[in-house]
């Protein structure tokens, strides 16, 4: 049997709520993430999703509500020192440094997040690239790369900082089914290295075959949190796809 | 191994060129050349102090005659009440330049794009009332300075301030290189191109940026402060005159920011093709044919002298051909 301390929660979310204006985008929200979870993350457009995330890598601060990661409270810790933690994350659209190479965006994450001497960074850095199948890209402007590239390197630049937790914010998004299992064998991959994956998603079987567990959101509040089948089989989660 | 030679051509480069300017304070009886020559050097250095917040960072400063005039009146305020010499009036002058970067930094950092900008042209004005009034320093009206007694090897004041310049160049110059090579620069180009995904990468966003504002203002004031020297006068409508931001920020972009050479050959490019104007037609020509190059440069070469030259350096700069 684990100790207490190996069972402990990753990610602690707590009573988290988010309005913008009138709006409230997240409801008090309260979720516990296990370490090396592979965690899916549900809900029609709007629902909330990326605001959680927002809130989990420091882009939002939550107005109720708070973050623990590790035991340590983060709620108020700007992005940069949940980055140093080891929470990184790729964006639904794509945010590549744009005047940069593969490589050095890579680089950034290595410099600033990840400790480490100098020399071995860049060695690093390939080791990563080689990973994600874009060894060939290295010397590449990031400006220059397909879509499915630029996905894969969002992930290869998350996995820089040489996170404990890595959200992936619909890496998927307007891929071919070809380059969604690419994509989705590298998640897996990751998540079997210890690292724990949140993946936001809306391909429903990329989600089933990834997520040990998922979490359904619609209109800021959690409809359904367990198994991907029962989850998938819930009455309200299948209405908030679908409509009534 | 490369990065080595790369560093000892620079400072070899760096050791010929203030030789060279030694030399020719030395031989070089007629003082025009150093007069016009001042000018451009210390278009040089504001060029590129302003380049490291203006381009590595892409925060486009519009208050360099802010941090120019405060480097002025500090030297002249100094001047006034101790009589320091010249080295303590510059130094004096980088420390109220980087007090006053790290302050308006913690103001208007938060602030994006053209905000940024107009926080900066509301910080010259400030600064200019503030002196207008200020009677000490001879208020709206300026003030006369007489020049001390020069100091050796030099035999006239305008070649001494004419090296003196020189080295705030090569100082200039020396810092923007390095920030360029290290950490920092490549956060600061992170930001540039993305400031959340640089967040979310680890890049401490603010911290970079108020680093990037105080050098370049400390810069900006170092290399301001000898002009109340060099012109034997100081008044604050010419200090804080905007030309000095418009100048700076014309030459850095039309050399191109990727790169600390880029401003370098924008201020010698617009620098001297301004003295010869100057001299052959009029000075009023200058801000004409400004505003002319730039519009060229805009056009015809956004990334500007260095991405006409290097092809990678469009790269670098974000360009897509």
């Amino acid at each position: 049997m684990n100790t207490a301390a190996a069972d402990a929660p990753l990610l602690q979310v707590g009573t988290l709520t988010r309005t913008f204006g009138g709006f409230t985008a997240l409801d008090n929200i309260s979720v516990d993430i296990r370490k090396g979870e592979r965690f899916g993350l549900i809900g029609p457009n709007g629902s909330g999703k990326t605001t959680l995330i927002n809130c989990i890598s420091g882009a939002l601060k939550p107005q109720v509500g708070s973050v623990v990661f590790c035991g340590e409270d983060i709620t108020q810790l700007p992005p940069h020192l949940r980055a140093r933690r080891g929470i990184a994350r790729s964006f639904q659209i794509p945010r590549p440094f744009r005047s940069m190479t593969v490589l050095e965006n890579l680089m950034v994450g290595l410099d600033f997040a990840a400790a480490g001497s100098a020399a071995a960074e860049e060695e690093v850095a390939m080791s990563i690239l080689t990973r994600m199948g874009l060894a060939s890209k290295a010397g590449a402007a990031s400006d220059t790369l397909s879509q499915v590239e630029l996905r894969k390197m969002e992930l290869a630049r998350a996995m820089a900082v040489r996170p404990k937790l890595l959200i992936s914010d619909e890496a998927m998004a307007g891929l071919s089914s070809s380059e969604v299992d690419e994509v989705l064998d590298l998640l897996i991959s990751l998540g079997e290295e210890d690292i724990t994956i949140i993946m936001i998603e809306h391909i429903m079987q990329a989600v089933m075959r990834f997520s040990e567990r998922v979490m359904c959101l619609d209109a800021g509040k959690i409809i359904a949190l367990g198994a991907p089948a029962e989850v998938m089989a819930n009455k309200r989660v299948q209405e908030a796809y679908l409509g009534t | 191994m490369n990065k080595r030679s790369h560093s000892i051509a620079f400072w070899a480069a760096v050791a010929v060129f203030l030789v060279a300017v030694l030399s020719m304070t030395q031989i070089v009886r007629n003082e025009y050349p150093f007069f016009a020559g001042y000018v451009i050097l210390q278009f040089i250095a504001l060029a590129v102090a302003w380049s490291i917040l203006g381009g590595y960072a892409g925060y486009v400063n519009f208050g360099t005659n802010a941090f120019f005039g405060v480097g002025v009146y500090t030297a002249v305020a100094l001047f006034n009440a101790t009589g320091a010499p010249l080295v303590v009036q510059i130094a004096a002058a980088a420390v109220v330049g980087m007090t006053l970067g790290f302050g308006v930094g913690l103001l208007t950092l938060r602030m994006r794009g053209i905000f940024f900008s107009i926080a900066t042209i509301a910080l010259a004005i400030i600064i200019e009332t503030f002196v207008m009034n200020w009677r000490f320093v001879g208020g709206a009206a300026g003030i006369q300075i007489q020049r001390p007694p020069v100091t050796a090897p030099f035999d006239s004041y305008v070649k001494m301030l004419f090296f003196v310049q020189a080295v705030l160049v090569v100082i200039a110059i020396a810092i923007a290189r390095y920030i360029q090579n290290s950490r920092i620069g490549r956060g600061l180009q992170a930001l540039r191109d993305d400031e959340l995904a640089a967040e979310c990468t680890g890049v401490p966003t603010l911290r970079l940026k108020l680093i990037a504002c105080m050098i370049s203002g400390a810069l900006i004031s170092a290399a301001g402060a000898p002009a109340a020297m060099y012109l034997q006068y100081a008044d604050p409508s010419s200090a804080f005159n905007l030309s000095y931001s418009v100048s700076a920020l014309a030459m850095a972009l039309i050399g191109g920011t990727a790169h600390w050479i880029g401003p370098v050959l924008g201020a010698i490019l617009l620098g001297s093709t301004q003295q010869l104007l100057a001299v052959t037609i009029s000075s009023e020509v200058n801000v004409l044919v400004l505003g002319i190059m730039l519009v060229l440069f805009v056009v015809g070469a956004p990334k500007g002298i260095i991405g006409l030259l290097r092809p990678r350096y469009r790269l670098r700069a974000g360009g897509k051909q």
